[in-house]
């Protein structure tokens, strides 16, 4: 039991004297000041692993989740390794970081820039993350790497495919592993000529979002480099579940190939009503018609099931592409037996773009010897690497960008099992889907310079 | 004192120590610890819970008061928030005349959709408002691209050209939103013991705004106006019948909540300048519902307590993951470990939405009130006397 009695003025009194008396230390203490946002102590760094946990692409986050897993349990030196024992730098040993143990914390970005970046916020105000990396689509990677930038952070942005994030959107503090729409046309160009003649007519639907323009313009401009025509292009609303009403006029629009620039539930509706009105059996022009899809990914073919099959897309990486093209991929079956072995199944292309770039970060650290932010992002810029399974690959230093060999694949006619869905159809090299910085595709906006934060 | 009866001038000064100290109230368990998980006193939530707090009290003016149910009025927070970045794009980065640009344009957008909604009333309002809420967000979303900037957001840039102020900092970056140079972002952090507290410049701000919003909606509440909004929702034939005109009242209600979203969208945008199109979805229409319900609809405090439990819930439970689960249940026996982690994960991390819904229903069926109703009754348990027969101003089930 307590008998003090409160008065206003005892408790004012009180509460001023303790706070000035407590604000005293703030001011003697030795400010153990980094000059970086979220300097890690000497036993831990904190990682901040951002994905969709809810929403459309709550599949792809969870894979994603997964790598990360995978990646903290190798650079803490736990399980095979993994990749550590490919990559062509040798300077992770599996001692964490600099020697302080990896920790993370996950948060879940909705797939909407507003939560992911009210998610990234605590993670960098209330965690201390140093990093934060992860994402499934363009306009949340676009939307946390500015907050990055803002807080002095690294971004190592995960599945994000629209050439904005490192084009007009681009900033100092971001960077991309993985491919995008530009390389996606300028890698489906040639085989699609190859494949199907240089005199086609597309008809092109395309969903109404920036990521939908970008791989529109690319696609179209690189098969309109080799002679294709393109009848139509139609935006459809990105709500959209039933694509009847946009496919039926396809057929007497004078096509002979349609291109569905769709992702995750809009493509899996898409084909699959395109595939029900018979588009894949009929004939225009005198020539078979085809479909295209720009971006694959498993997890969609997956809910397209049979319908994929035979169709042409681009991957930034699939599960089989040692075992099929030989060691220029080393470090896919590394990664592919660590994470089979921990999960149970082969890992999707967002899970590998992700544990790749965790990598890359605590490699770029390493070498640098400091995780301030500007370092990190001198060691990344210009950055020549291998054995992280996408072959040589260049980290450019004047957009942040990877470049790498780029995966065409087919939908298989006669899948073995759920995860052999694809097949790889050919590799288009590095050199081919090579731009100049200042590709109109990618124009406006600029990299700026990096930022430490406080 | 301020024109206002002694038990709200009470009130008000509870909501005001609440905010003022809510950088010790929010962080209870000290850094570092298991519990640390828990504390929501970081800038960025404490921000949101003021913010949202501002948004649900301006809807409560027009749903508590008044009865009409707006499906849309995440909308007017979405304006509010373009208007606030294209303030910080063209003019300055300081933050006030960027607030009061949002509020006036959500004021003026609210005017031209409550005229047309509020045409009609009941479940036809409410459609319609959801309607343009839905148009507004798909207009956003890709045909204003040049303007919203689409799906990744209207952003500053670092060839924005500023009137007032430069484009890049020195060190080539974006420079910040301040007010009159207190930078919106810096902090003053307090370090006591093992606790660390975060008194952040834009969480003052903002709080200083809901204050302010607080203060103006008592004062609604209590005025012969307020009187006019109540005697529409309980019955508007016979208001008509006795030869006023109900509806300058409403839409008056309805472009006063409208601004009042507008001055929470932007605030957002001021306190992290980005403005996203998902802001104006009908999921953040309903968000403000449930709030607005959760808390306690037609009171005063209950859309704030509503607000601020939806969010830590969005922000603190969400981000509990497995591993964390672990780590609290390691004393159990491996078999039990796994058991008792698999029971609970549903519930948490990503199932936070099957939570919130949880705790939703409940709420509904036990506390029509809302959250309000429930503190009633555990002081109604205190004081060992029956709860004192509902006055006019108190709890009443929304409609």
């Amino acid at each position: 039991m307590s008998n003090s009695k409160f008065s206003r003025r005892g408790v004012l009194k009180t509460g001023m004297v303790a706070s000035a008396g407590l604000a005293v230390p703030q001011y003697l203490r030795a400010d153990a000041h980094a000059g970086f946002t979220n300097a890690p102590s000497d036993s831990e760094v904190i990682l901040g692993f951002n994905v969709p946990q809810t929403g459309p692409y709550a599949d792809e986050g969870a894979d994603e989740l997964r790598a990360y897993e995978l990646a903290v349990e190798h650079l803490n030196g736990g399980g095979d390794g993994g990749m550590l024992s490919t990559f062509s730098s040798k300077v992770l040993d599996g001692t964490g970081i600099l020697g302080r143990e990896v920790k993370y914390v996950t948060g879940d970005t909705q797939t909407k820039s507003d939560a992911a970046r009210a998610s990234a916020r605590s993670m960098i105000e209330k965690d201390g993350a140093i990093m934060i990396t992860g994402g499934s689509s363009s306009g949340v990677a676009v939307a946390v790497q500015a907050l990055c930038q803002e807080a002095g952070i690294i971004f190592m942005a995960g599945l994000t495919h629209s050439n904005d994030t490192t084009g007009k959107d681009k900033r100092a503090n971001g960077f991309r592993h993985f491919f995008n729409s530009y390389m996606s046309g300028a890698a489906l160009a040639p085989i699609l000529a190859a494949q199907y003649g240089t005199d086609r007519k597309a008809y092109h639907l395309t969903a109404d979002y920036n990521w939908g323009y970008t791989t529109q313009e690319a696609i179209q401009s690189s098969t309109e480099a080799m002679g294709w025509e393109t009848v139509n292009t139609v935006l459809t609303p990105l709500t959209q579940t039933d694509f009847s009403s946009y496919i039926a006029p396809v057929l007497n629009s004078g096509a002979d190939v349609l291109v569905l620039n769709h992702y995750g539930g809009n493509m899996v509706n898409s084909l699959t009503n395109a595939v029900q009105f018979g588009l894949r059996q009929a004939e225009a022009n005198g020539k078979q018609f085809e479909i295209v899809v720009p971006l694959y990914s498993e997890l969609m073919a997956r809910g397209a099931g049979q319908n994929i099959a035979g169709i042409l897309g681009s991957q930034n990486w699939d599960w089989k592409l040692e075992n099929q093209l030989g060691d220029r991929y080393s470090g896919t079956n590394a990664f592919v037996r660590s994470f089979g072995e921990k999960f149970g199944f082969p890992p999707s292309q967002a899970a590998h773009t992700c544990y790749v770039q965790t990598l890359l970060y605590a490699d770029a650290v390493t070498r640098a010897g400091s995780f301030n932010p500007c370092a990190v992002v001198e060691a990344l810029e210009g950055f020549e690497f291998d054995g992280l399974g996408n072959g040589p690959t260049l980290y450019r230093a004047e957009d942040h960008q990877c470049f790498k060999d780029v995966v065409v694949v087919r939908g298989k006619e006669n899948p073995e099992n759920e995860f052999d869905l694809v097949e790889i159809v050919e590799v288009t090299p590095v050199a081919q889907v090579t731009y100049a910085p200042d590709h109109p595709q990618f124009a406006g906006g600029a990299l700026g310079s990096c930022n430490p934060g406080a | 004192m301020l024109g206002l009866e002694k038990k709200d001038f009470r009130l008000l000064l509870i909501v005001i120590g609440l905010t003022m100290f809510a950088p010790f109230i929010l962080n209870p368990f000290p850094e570092g610890s298991e519990m640390a998980q828990f504390n929501a006193g970081y800038p960025d939530l404490m921000q949101r819970f003021v913010i949202f707090g501002i948004f649900a009290i301006g809807f409560n003016i027009l749903f508590g008061l008044t009865g009409y149910l707006s499906f849309g009025h995440a909308a007017f927070l979405g304006v509010g928030s373009y208007a606030a970045v294209w303030m910080f794009k063209l003019l300055s980065m300081n933050v006030l005349p960027a607030i009061i640009l949002s509020v006036i344009i959500a004021g003026l957008f609210s005017l031209i959709i409550g005229f047309i909604s509020l045409r009609r009333s009941g479940i036809y309002f409410s459609i319609l408002t959801l309607a343009f809420a839905q148009m507004s967000f798909a207009l956003a979303y890709s045909v204003l691209t040049p303007i919203t900037g689409g799906e990744t957001g209207l952003q500053l840039a670092l060839d924005d050209p500023r009137i007032l102020g430069v484009s890049q900092t020195e060190s080539g970056n974006i420079p910040v939103p301040a007010l009159f140079g207190l930078e919106m972002r810096s902090s003053y952090e307090l370090e006591l013991g093992a606790w660390l507290f975060t008194f952040n410049a834009g969480y003052y701000l903002a709080a200083f705004f809901m204050i302010l919003s607080f203060y103006l909606a008592i004062r609604i509440f209590r005025s012969p106006f307020g009187m006019m909004l109540r005697a529409i929702k309980s019955n508007q034939t016979r208001m008509s019948y006795t030869g006023l005109n109900a509806k300058p009242y409403t839409l008056a209600a309805f472009v006063i909540s409208g601004m009042y979203a507008g001055l929470a969208g932007g605030l957002m945008a001021s306190m992290d300048p980005l403005a996203g199109a998902e802001r104006m979805q009908w999921t953040a229409s309903g968000e403000v519902v449930l709030m607005t319900i959760l808390g306690g609809a037609g009171t005063l405090i209950g859309p704030v307590l509503g607000a601020g439990m939806i969010k830590y819930f969005e922000n603190i439970f969400s981000k509990i993951n497995e591993t964390i689960l672990h780590g609290w249940f390691a004393f159990l026996p491996d078999g039990l470990e796994n058991f008792v982690v698999a029971l609970i994960y549903p519930f948490i991390g990503k199932g936070w939405h099957l939570t919130l819904g949880i705790v939703f229903m409940l709420v509904v069926i036990f506390l029509p009130g809302g959250l309000v109703q429930g503190g009633q009754k555990i002081m109604g348990l205190f004081r060992r006397k029956k709860p004192e027969p509902t006055k006019p101003n108190a709890t009443e089930p929304a409609e």
